[in-house]
């Protein structure tokens, strides 16, 4: 069972943090493995996903795009149609509930797209947790209708002015309050990196995608995919897809990386694909750095894509070939977000764009008897902005 | 013994607190680093911590990353720093600590660091984001190379870690004063005393306190209770201050004398 007592998977993972982290990552990680094990949570938990959030999401089979591309069938994991439009609520639900178990009244969060931001505004105002987000100023420029949409939801957003004004650098302020405000907050990270057991645990949350598209698609095709295609950020969305199939191993796992405007140009988000192994955010995994270990600026399209690591259970997947990454350009993303929107009537979030860009691609080349499942993970109504800036239209 | 044991225990003969600055190394440049080192010796200082700038400082408050930044300006990476000791050692033999992030460490290759930070003439090393039980690899190399792995302690490490950390660490129990991010402070936090005596208590490995400490009356008010002070933001303030001034260094140097009068 991966990951180990450490929260190693293989040799990535593990707590790299300063001390005064060290015992309420501790507590964190007993407080997950007795709700784990808790009926109570996991009823209370699955009755906010499904009355509350809308689950399950439909698994779509896409007529009308798998006819366009003339090759494999192609669905879609509708995550988008969850409440507040990602799959990140899926997340933020789960350890608001945590939080409240623990006793502590406060949240803070990391935001690059500000769909997590959304997403925890959402689940502290539900459960009555105070809560503040920290994103980029370069963020907050790019998505400014999610900003709005957190202050409406009685959150705070906390400006990020340091470094290169991204995801890494609201996450580096979010752990700086956490040092500071650590006996009454929880953190509530978005993603599957950070220190152990956020990784596990987000990921076990985000299990839900894999489990309902594993039943629905039995029962739709009386078979399992050949391929889950998923983009990878942090790793949220693409785990939470793929972590329920992983022992069915004729079910190929693709890992879509932001490659921006080209991998040789060095202005990408593609760590798995073009980085080495180092320590950031509390855990040992593939990052973008330079010669000398300084953290690398990073480039994408897709805000939530923005970031130059990525968790350790992606870098294990790629250490023993479980999954295949690959790149996709900002220019590639782009061009899917508009074909599915003019042949599904379906405008996708950026990211998920780049799992869709790459399908664009692999479909055509399979048998019409083989099956894809591409994860929806969000919905395109915050990337409208950035489309018509690249478009070249003014709203 | 190692330089920085061998420090504190002369020191503790003469019932002193050791002066710990804290400076980032290449603010504003190496040049000036080289001659803040010397004259911080010359004026009081007993060990002296220098700080590897780090693109993601998450221990560090507002003026230490100032510093970074300045600092990473001419793109100073930890080979140059390594150099930078070197040259430092044709003229003290003040005890000298490296302090960052491990991703710098990790990066350079742990073994490979450990060799030639020894060999520079390096006496212990802080990683920032590295707590006891991550640190096999380095105490594996640095033991090996006599070099010290100084862990730190914090307001929220119950007592187990507490007897781990003192067990695991090497020159002395980096114990953080409060529960926050570096940076200078009013007032020191109400539970510093009772938390050092309770330390105290569980170890007879030296204690030096770090984080917040940013007058003399604070070095006064701890030295009873500890054999170091670590003094880095009020310090750094001084050079942010007189960064065009040609009195920076003499000016930290006055800071330093006070702080080091407030150490017997
Ligand atoms: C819609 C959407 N998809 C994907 C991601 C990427 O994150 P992850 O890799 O954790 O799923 C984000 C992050 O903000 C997002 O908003």
């Amino acid at each position: 069972m991966l990951p180990n007592r450490r929260g190693y998977f293989g040799e990535f993972g593990g707590r790299f943090v300063p001390e005064t982290l060290m015992n309420a990552l501790e507590e964190l990680e007993q407080a997950y493995s007795s709700a784990k094990r808790d009926g109570r949570f996991q009823k209370e938990l699955k009755y906010y996903l499904s009355q509350y959030a809308g689950r399950p999401t439909p698994l779509y089979f896409a007529q009308k795009l798998t006819k366009k591309l003339g090759g494999a069938r192609i669905y879609l994991k509708r995550e988008d149609l969850c409440h507040t439009g990602a799959h990140k609520i899926n997340n933020t639900l789960g350890q608001g509930l945590l939080t409240k178990r623990m006793g502590k009244k406060r949240v803070i969060a990391e935001t690059g797209a500000g769909q997590h931001g959304v997403a925890t505004a959402v689940a502290a105002a539900l459960l009555g947790l105070e809560c503040e987000v920290y994103m980029g100023t370069e963020d907050i420029k790019r998505q400014s209708l999610n900003v709005f949409r957190m202050k409406l939801l009685g959150s705070k957003v906390i400006p990020v002015k340091s470094g290169f004004r991204t995801l890494k650098d609201a996450i580096n302020e979010a752990l700086r309050d956490w040092v500071t405000n650590i006996r009454i907050t929880h953190y509530l990270l978005g993603s599957t990196v950070g220190p152990h057991p956020y990784p596990v645990m987000v990921r076990d949350f985000q299990s839900i995608i894999g489990k309902e598209t594993k039943e629905q698609i039995l029962k739709q095709e009386g078979r399992l995919p050949d391929y889950l295609v998923a983009c990878v950020g942090g790793g949220s969305n693409s785990l939470g897809l793929f972590h329920p199939f992983y022992r069915d191993k004729r079910v190929k796992f693709i890992g879509v990386e932001a490659a921006g405007r080209g991998i040789k140009t060095g202005k990408h988000s593609s760590p798995l694909l073009a980085g080495s192994v180092g320590v950031l955010h509390g855990s040992e995994s593939y990052l973008l750095q330079n010669k000398d270990g300084q953290i690398k600026e990073t480039h994408s399209i897709a805000p939530g894509l923005d970031y130059p690591g990525v968790g350790p259970e992606h870098s294990f997947y790629k250490k023993i070939g479980r999954a295949k990454y690959v790149p996709i350009t900002d220019k590639e993303a782009l061009k899917a977000f508009l074909l599915l929107a003019q042949t599904e009537g379906i405008t996708p979030a950026l990211e998920s764009a780049h799992a869709l860009a790459y399908v664009v691609r692999l479909a055509p080349k399979l048998s019409k008897n083989k099956i894809i499942v591409i994860n929806l993970s969000g919905r395109g109504d915050k990337d409208v902005h950035i489309v018509a800036e690249a478009l070249g239209v003014r709203l | 013994m190692s330089r920085i044991s061998e420090k504190l225990k002369e020191l503790k003969k003469k019932k002193k607190t050791a002066l710990i600055p804290f400076i980032t190394a290449g603010d504003p440049d190496l040049k000036t680093t080289k001659a803040l080192v010397l004259e911080m010796e010359r004026r009081g200082a007993d060990i002296i911590e220098l700080g590897v700038p780090f693109s993601d400082p998450i221990a560090d408050g507002p003026t230490i990353q100032a510093a970074g930044i300045r600092a990473m300006k001419h793109k100073i990476s930890l080979e140059d720093i390594l150099k930078l000791v070197k040259d430092l050692r044709r003229k003290t033999e003040v005890p000298l600590v490296l302090m960052t992030y491990y991703n710098l460490f990790y990066n350079y290759g742990i073994e490979r660091f450990a060799v030639q930070a020894k060999k520079s003439g390096v006496d212990g090393v802080i990683a920032a984001d590295l707590p006891v039980e991550e640190a096999s690899e380095l105490k594996k190399y640095a033991r090996k190379n006599n070099l010290d792995t100084i862990f730190l302690a914090s307001p929220t490490s119950p007592p187990q870690r507490l007897k781990l950390i003192a067990k695991e660490t090497r020159g002395f129990i980096y114990y953080v004063s409060l529960t926050g991010v570096t940076g200078v402070r009013e007032e020191l936090a109400e539970d510093l005393i009772s938390s050092l005596k309770r330390l105290k208590r569980l170890t007879k490995k030296p204690i030096a306190v770090g984080f917040g400490i940013s007058k003399p009356e604070h070095i006064r008010k701890i030295r009873r209770y500890a054999d170091g002070a670590v003094v880095g933001s009020a310090i750094i303030s001084v050079i942010e201050k007189n960064l065009k001034s040609k009195d920076l260094v003499k000016k930290v140097g006055n800071f330093v004398r006070r702080l080091a009068q407030a150490c017997y």
